[in-house]
């Protein structure tokens, strides 16, 4: 059995840190956000293009990126050829097409929570201001265990006021959705409480002999009975 | 923002807000036939974050759902995410939304005690109209190098379906207010 | 053995009185509470870990108040909701499994070993790395309990454990339920669970009306019922 290779350590750029790339990115981007010559922002669209080869990217890919907002540039293009020239309307559609597809190369080449950490990371001297990267964490946390539950809610309330023929009503959607996600938050909220007994404690007797038990692990795994419960 | 402490409630809110806003682009898009521009439920997000949850917990939970964009997911509607819609045309929008619930939610705070759909529409007019056209006109213009009269122009297409959506959110938020009122356990003691 | 002594407690909801005047020692290892919708039973067990504190009265976990000793009362008592999604707080299954132990300073080898040993015990090892959100419903009740478990309660109270479940499920959680060697109390519309059980409660409109060994306090709950 050949285990599925890691798309994320494929190349050098996937390997790069987070926060590096993300640097790069404010950095190249703001420098394209200012060249003016058509040309210049062209050459700077086939640089783009080339680190798309280079991280194993197709071209196919990097036009997928463009694809949602490719009639507002087109028609944009048109417009500014007319208006200013064809020159600059080159410029315009170019370097928006050329920061879109660098600010996507780090997405597409950065794994969802290694961004996460460096988000935290980055909030870290904010930490003066009450900014408290722990929560900060939790709550991203949370928001990605609960797109799917919501949005499965979502999908439910859809058909069921389909069925009653409120299809088109957005208050019959919208209403039920944010009754239904405001009792679950007061739940979560109830199960984090109940769920999270430790701060910062030393480590209780209960632990500490699990601590003994847990360097032989051989012996550990026949011990088919549930926890040893400490006395009391 | 010093000395703010979120509880873990209000940072559940404030995940599940933006979860919410990311679940509200599975609704089908309405389209008005008279100017044929889709209208997606997706910007009711930050009315309601900031409408039911007040000033603070609504503008972070938007600044959540912009951070887990950013990060890469899927989330607006039409399945787009990633750094690169920031840096599109509509980029302004999306991190307007943190400022419009935010406003939106400092007007609810302000007109809490005698809120009416009426009184909630019109905040949210101001927050989702008034203030986010304008951060979002200012970056458009700026990324593609066009008037801000023209490019006021192009936009103002949009703006009968965020009056539509203020009149939704305004009616959930009223109707909400009845049954779990959140900001008056904080904002007003 | 957690003893839980529940004195003259009263729980008021704004206008609704919950319940009214509760008095009841629990020590044995299966306790088991019944009672229709809104009889206050929920409400009883969210008392018994300090989720909720009682506007009159005192709940004393092995002598501790809950009211006073919140956190210390919940490293005793574990609680396992009726809905696992929301009580599944993280996106992946280890993760989730291991915030129960975030507060402690805990070595990450041990860490992982204590996380993965609960997983392997519930059949959940294979999933170690998956989203919570794949799992079916009979797991993620069994990731609920094992991310309780993993904190190690001496007691652990479910609210309706098997209410959202099909039959087969229902019935595997009811028997992983059935071999811990932890205290147990169920509030349960489910009678079966309470077969072999020591003690029985029964609520109604927040006040027990039967307090007995399982055959006796149950028909006296369906007698009530008809």
């Amino acid at each position: 059995m050949t285990r599925p290779r890691d798309p994320f350590a494929s190349t050098l750029i996937h390997r790069l840190p987070a926060g590096l790339k993300l640097g790069v990115l404010a950095v190249a981007g703001t420098g394209v956000l200012y060249l003016d010559d058509w040309r210049l922002i062209a050459l700077a669209m086939v640089v783009t293009l080339a680190l798309y080869r280079f991280a194993g990217l197709s071209m196919r890919q990097a036009y997928l990126q463009l694809k949602p907002m490719q009639w507002i540039l087109a028609l944009l293009f048109v417009a500014q050829g007319f208006m200013l020239s064809w020159g600059m309307a080159a410029a315009i559609v170019l370097r928006v097409a050329a920061l879109v597809l660098l600010a996507m190369l780090v997405t597409l080449t950065t794994r969802t929570d290694a961004l996460i950490a460096a988000v935290e990371r980055a909030l870290g001297p904010l930490r003066r201001f009450g900014v408290n990267p722990a929560k900060v964490g939790l709550a991203f946390s949370l928001a990605l265990r609960f797109i799917p539950v919501i949005g499965a809610q979502a999908q439910e309330i859809r058909d069921a006021q389909r069925a009653r023929g409120l299809g088109a009503n957005p208050i019959a959607l919208a209403l039920p959705l944010v009754l239904r996600t405001l009792r679950m938050a007061s739940d979560v909220a109830d199960a984090i409480e109940a769920r999270s007994p430790y701060d910062d404690d030393e480590l209780p007797p209960r632990f500490v002999e699990k601590a003994k038990s847990t360097q032989s692990r051989t012996t550990c795994k026949d011990n088919k009975a549930p926890l040893e419960t400490s006395s009391t | 923002m010093q000395g703010q402490q979120s509880s873990t409630r209000d940072i559940v809110y404030i995940a599940l807000f933006a979860g919410l806003t990311a679940a509200l682009s599975l609704f089908p898009p309405i389209t008005i036939p008279a100017i044929g521009v889709p209208i997606s439920a997706q910007s009711l997000g930050p009315m309601l974050a900031g409408s039911i949850l007040g000033a603070r917990r609504g503008g972070l939970a938007l600044l959540l759902f912009v951070g887990l964009v950013a990060v890469g997911l899927p989330l607006l509607s039409g399945g787009r995410g990633g750094l690169g819609v920031f840096f599109g045309p509509s980029g302004g929008y999306i991190i307007g939304w943190v400022v419009a619930a935010y406003v939106i939610g400092l007007l609810h705070e302000w007109g809490w005690r005698r809120l009416n759909v009426v009184s909630s529409f019109i905040y949210c007019v101001i927050g989702a109209i008034i203030v986010l056209y304008a951060i979002g006109i200012t970056w458009t213009s700026f990324v593609v190098d066009l008037s801000l009269l023209k490019t006021a122009m192009a936009s103002s297409l949009f703006v009968i379906g965020d009056v539509i959506k203020a009149g939704v959110a305004a009616a959930i938020a009223v109707s909400v207010k009845r049954s779990y009122p959140i900001i008056q356990k904080t904002a007003v003691a | 053995m957690t003893t839980i002594e529940v004195r003259d407690v009263h729980q008021q909801f704004e206008t609704f009185e919950a319940l009214k005047g509760i008095d009841l020692t629990l020590n044995e290892k299966r306790i088991g509470i019944v009672g229709s919708n809104g009889s206050g039973k929920s409400t009883f067990a969210r008392l018994l870990n300090g989720l909720l504190v009682p506007t009159r009265g005192e709940v004393l976990v092995d002598g501790l108040d809950t009211a006073k000793n919140g956190k210390a009362v919940r490293r005793k008592v574990g609680f396992v909701f009726q809905n696992p999604d929301n009580q599944i707080v993280f996106p992946i299954v280890e993760e989730d499994v291991a915030f129960g132990l975030k507060g402690l300073k805990l070595p990450a080898a041990q860490r992982d070993a204590l996380v993965e040993e609960v997983l392997d015990r519930y059949g959940l090892g294979a999933f170690r790395y998956h989203p919570s959100h794949a799992l079916s419903g009979g797991q993620k009740q069994l990731l609920a309990l094992a991310g309780v478990l993993v904190t190690r309660p001496d007691c652990i109270v479910f609210d309706e454990p098997t209410t959202l479940l099909d039959l087969r499920n229902a019935r595997k959680v009811s028997r992983v339920i059935s071999e811990l060697e932890e205290t147990v109390i169920i509030v349960t519309h489910d009678l079966k669970l309470l077969e072999n059980f020591e003690r029985v409660i029964v609520f109604d409109q927040g006040k027990v009306i039967a307090d007995d060994e399982p055959s006796r306090a149950l028909s006296h709950y369906v007698e009530r019922m008809q």
